[in-house]
């Protein structure tokens, strides 16, 4: 039975590697659980909500950091929205096919770039623009800042909403939209009217895969928030994300505790994240059923 | 033509007005970035900048060699360990399908796909660095693997799942065991899908800064040693960019240049790919 | 009498509950032309594949009763060693995209790891396209991809492959199906003359078909043997009703 080992020693191999994602993920959780443990048993609940982040004093807790990861992440969807709807829409109905390849490519091309180059651009060119905006408004002139960091991710989730977006768009049934011109409609209300209805849970999974990515994105939040450990008071105040702040004091943590609470930032992060995803993904699985295999 | 028909030609035209507005205002931020790497990326880029290490903080001059190297030396980790184990990993959610592990590792390999980098950065510190005591490349490579690692899982499993059942019984049906099956017919036949799928991986991580912070770290010296702690552009980049010197500023923009034109040219070479597979 | 290559005993096939082959006893005759057929959902695809054990490949499937292959019960012997001897050629033509005509032709030994000498390897590839009646046209192509042949070259190709490996019995399904007219006239008439080398079985349900190649037909309906004989005889003085019906166009 020469062939039959060699199988079942290729499944045991082949299923040993699919054994190391499953344990990478599920050690994953532990590692973060076990590491944050003595910031878990020392603050337990009150983390979430106690405001302080005194590493002198060895005390913490998170509400800063998650105050500011939900206000910029969910400023940069507000921002972002129209123009992801905009551009899919454009790219499934309105857009000439010559325009189309160039434009894919392009919206492509927004989310290869590196976030750390996002952040260079952000320090260089965001941050001064949006201190002559904010002297004109009479604010205190800090061009760093949660609304900075907004902008930035704003543009950079805008090519994953995008394209899940145009990928739902793009499955409208042809046959739905020419009933709707044959009885006269303009491009506009087959859009307004067909289109959009018929697409409504896909756009809507499409922001929350976005929102993903705007609550885990590090590098360039961290180059433009302006790195203040206090809750925010203002859209315009610099403080900092869960993510920024994990990116950096992590090498400076120097105590038990210290780097115990940086952890059980990474374990929030990992679970909000986890239920966000798990949240599209079911949203998408839903509506796979509805269109029964489209 | 009554007042009706011509109001709603009018909000037609409006909204398409607005739709081509709100799709080329994106343009906008993507021509500013791409035009401000050139411009200031090309101006402070030469041989000296690539073939030189850096000169201490304040200084002027020196190069980013170290972190030219040590991002290919990073990327040849990750790769390492992530393109054996994402393959074999693919092939066992492809060909062994009714089972109740590949659903479960499928689960895990979307919750890894969307855990956040800095969060894996974590994982790899409490994996690789705690136990060694010290930041090195490996620790880096390890981080940018588990990144990796579903991205490879994934395609290789949408890929080999297209290749056609007739092809594998045809196989079978010679007297070929089925690993081997598996091995000379079925990956082969999806291959171009496959490395598609692995050069976007190595794309989207040769970026990564976030899970490198703490586990590569870092290192002004060249170094090629997977023990030892080690540089990267991305690294270069952030805290240059995050320095006070002007010249270190300029270098942090010569280096986004580089490393742009990197991931560029891996995601050019997975579309080439993508599309010679489509055209077969 | 002619002499048996393959016979079947009460075959029972099941795909889980479903009972596919109501138990089958047919002795399949050496160095002839065998038709199986039947309309669609017969159980004619399933009868073969249990002939070289890719039914039991499908989850749940499972057989009853006996296959004997020269005398000897095939679910004793080596799952290899039966595949190596019932050869099998598939519906649509399906080159390994990935390999050369003349790898294709030696998949058989590649593909499990026979190591042949390089003159030994050229002998195979040139006697098993020639049996394929291919040789002529791909002499000078042997190492294209198998994918630019023509259709019908494909699918002689694929017999070529199947015959590289000197199998005893060539199960065949619906292999002109695929097939332009002229393709699958040159299909049919190299079946007539493989029997000289290989005892062929081949699956179709075009009545005309089995009219053409086969010496002996055999006539599957609802997952019985209906009637089995010498083609003449089965098309001239058909001994059940069913298989007149099914002669005459009346279903199917």
């Amino acid at each position: 039975m020469e062939a039959a080992k060699g199988d079942q020693l290729f499944e045991i191999l082949s299923r040993l590697f699919a054994l190391l994602v499953l344990t990478i993920a599920l050690g994953g959780f532990v590692t973060l659980t076990v590491l944050s443990w003595p910031s878990i048993k020392t603050f337990g609940l009150s983390f979430m909500w106690t405001q302080t982040w005194d590493p002198v004093a060895g005390k913490f807790g998170a509400l800063p950091f998650v105050v500011g990861t939900l206000v910029t992440s969910f400023l940069a969807l507000l921002i972002s929205t129209p123009f992801s709807l905009g551009t899919a829409l454009f790219l499934a109905e309105y857009a000439p096919k010559s325009l189309k390849g160039i434009m894919g490519f392009t919206v492509e091309l927004l989310a290869a770039i590196p976030s750390v180059i996002y952040g260079l651009w952000g320090i260089f060119f965001l941050v001064p623009l949006v201190r002559k905006m904010e002297i004109a408004l009479s604010l205190p002139p800090y061009g760093v800042g949660a609304f900075t960091a907004s902008l930035i991710l704003a543009i950079m989730i805008l090519p994953y909403a995008t394209s899940v977006t145009e990928a739902v768009v793009s499955l409208v049934p042809e046959e739905l939209k020419e009933g709707a011109y044959a009885l006269g409609a303009t491009r506009w209300e087959v859009t307004r009217y067909i289109i959009i209805p018929y697409a409504r849970s896909g756009i809507f999974a499409g922001t929350i895969l976005a929102l993903g990515r705007a609550l885990g994105e590090t590098m360039a939040v961290t180059m433009v928030i302006g790195n203040r450990n206090e809750i925010l008071n203002s859209i315009f105040a610099p403080t900092n994300t869960m993510a920024s702040v994990i990116a950096n004091e992590f090498t400076e943590a120097t105590s038990r505790i210290y780097l115990a609470s940086l952890v059980e930032i990474g374990l929030i992060l990992f679970l909000i994240t986890l239920v966000v995803n798990i949240l599209a993904r079911w949203i998408t699985e839903r509506l796979k059923v509805q269109r029964g295999g489209v | 033509m009554d007042k009706g028909v011509t109001r709603r030609l009018w909000k037609d035209r409006v909204a398409t007005l607005l739709v081509t507005i709100l799709a080329l205002v994106p343009l906008i931020p993507l021509a500013l970035i791409l035009l401000q790497l050139a411009v200031k990326g090309i101006t402070s880029l030469n041989l000296q900048f690539l073939t030189s290490l850096p000169h201490p903080p304040g200084e002027e001059g020196g190069g980013v060699l170290n972190a030219i190297v040590g991002t290919a030396v990073l990327l040849a980790l990750a790769s390492a360990l992530a393109v054996p184990t994402g393959i074999l990993a693919g092939i066992y959610l492809s060909e062994y399908r009714d089972r109740t592990l590949p659903h479960a590792v499928r689960m895990a390999a979307d919750l890894l796909q969307g855990t956040p980098s800095i969060v894996i950065g974590i994982l790899a510190y409490a994996w690789v660095v705690r136990p060694m005591h010290h930041f090195s490349a490996l620790a880096g490579g390890v981080a940018l693997a588990i990144i990796m690692l579903p991205v490879i899982v994934r395609t290789t499993e949408e890929v080999l799942v297209l290749v056609p059942r007739d092809l594998r019984e045809s196989a079978l049906a010679l007297g070929v065991p089925s690993w081997r099956m598996i091995l000379k017919v079925v990956l082969p036949t999806g291959m171009v899908g496959v490395t598609t799928g692995v050069l976007l991986s190595i794309a989207r991580v040769a970026g990564e800064t976030a899970p490198l912070l703490f586990t590569a770290f870092g290192n002004p010296f060249l170094s090629l040693k997977p023990t030892e702690p080690i540089d990267a552009l991305p690294l270069v980049i952030f805290n240059y960019a995050t320095s006070p010197y002007a010249d270190w500023w300029r270098q942090a923009w010569a280096a986004s240049l580089v490393l742009i034109v990197l991931v560029i040219l891996l995601n050019v070479a997975a579309r080439l790919l993508a599309r010679r597979m489509k055209g077969e | 009498m002619e002499s048996t290559i393959l016979k079947t005993e009460g075959l029972k096939a099941y795909y889980g509950e479903t009972k596919v082959l109501r138990g089958i006893d047919i002795d399949i005759p050496r160095n002839r032309v065998t038709a199986v057929m039947g309309p669609s959902g017969c159980g004619k695809t399933t009868l073969i594949r249990c002939f070289n054990r890719m039914h039991e490949m499908v989850p749940g499937a499972r057989i009853e009763g006996k296959i004997r292959l020269e005398g000897r019960d095939i679910t004793s012997m080596k799952l290899i060693q039966v595949r190596r001897m019932v050869g099998m050629v598939f519906q649509k033509p399906n080159p390994f995209p990935t390999m050369s005509i003349y790898d294709n032709v030696l998949a058989g030994y590649r593909l499990s790891g026979v190591k042949l000498r390089k003159e030994e390897a050229q002998r195979i590839v040139e006697e098993s396209l020639k049996k394929a009646a291919l040789w002529e046209e791909v002499k000078d192509a042997l190492h294209r991809r198998g994918t630019f042949l023509s259709g019908g070259q494909q699918q002689r190709l694929c017999i070529a492959r199947a015959l590289a490996v000197n199998p005893r019995l060539l199960l065949m399904d619906e292999p002109t199906s695929a097939l332009d007219p002229k393709a699958a006239h040159r299909v049919e008439e190299l079946i007539s003359r493989l029997k000289e080398t290989v005892t062929v079985v081949v699956v179709t349900h075009n009545v005309a078909q089995a009219g053409r190649v086969a010496d002996y037909t055999a006539f599957l309906y609802l997952g019985e043997l209906i009637e089995f004989g010498p083609t003449s005889q089965l098309f001239t003085a058909p001994q059940d009703p069913r298989t007149e019906e099914y002669l005459t166009g009346k279903f199917g």
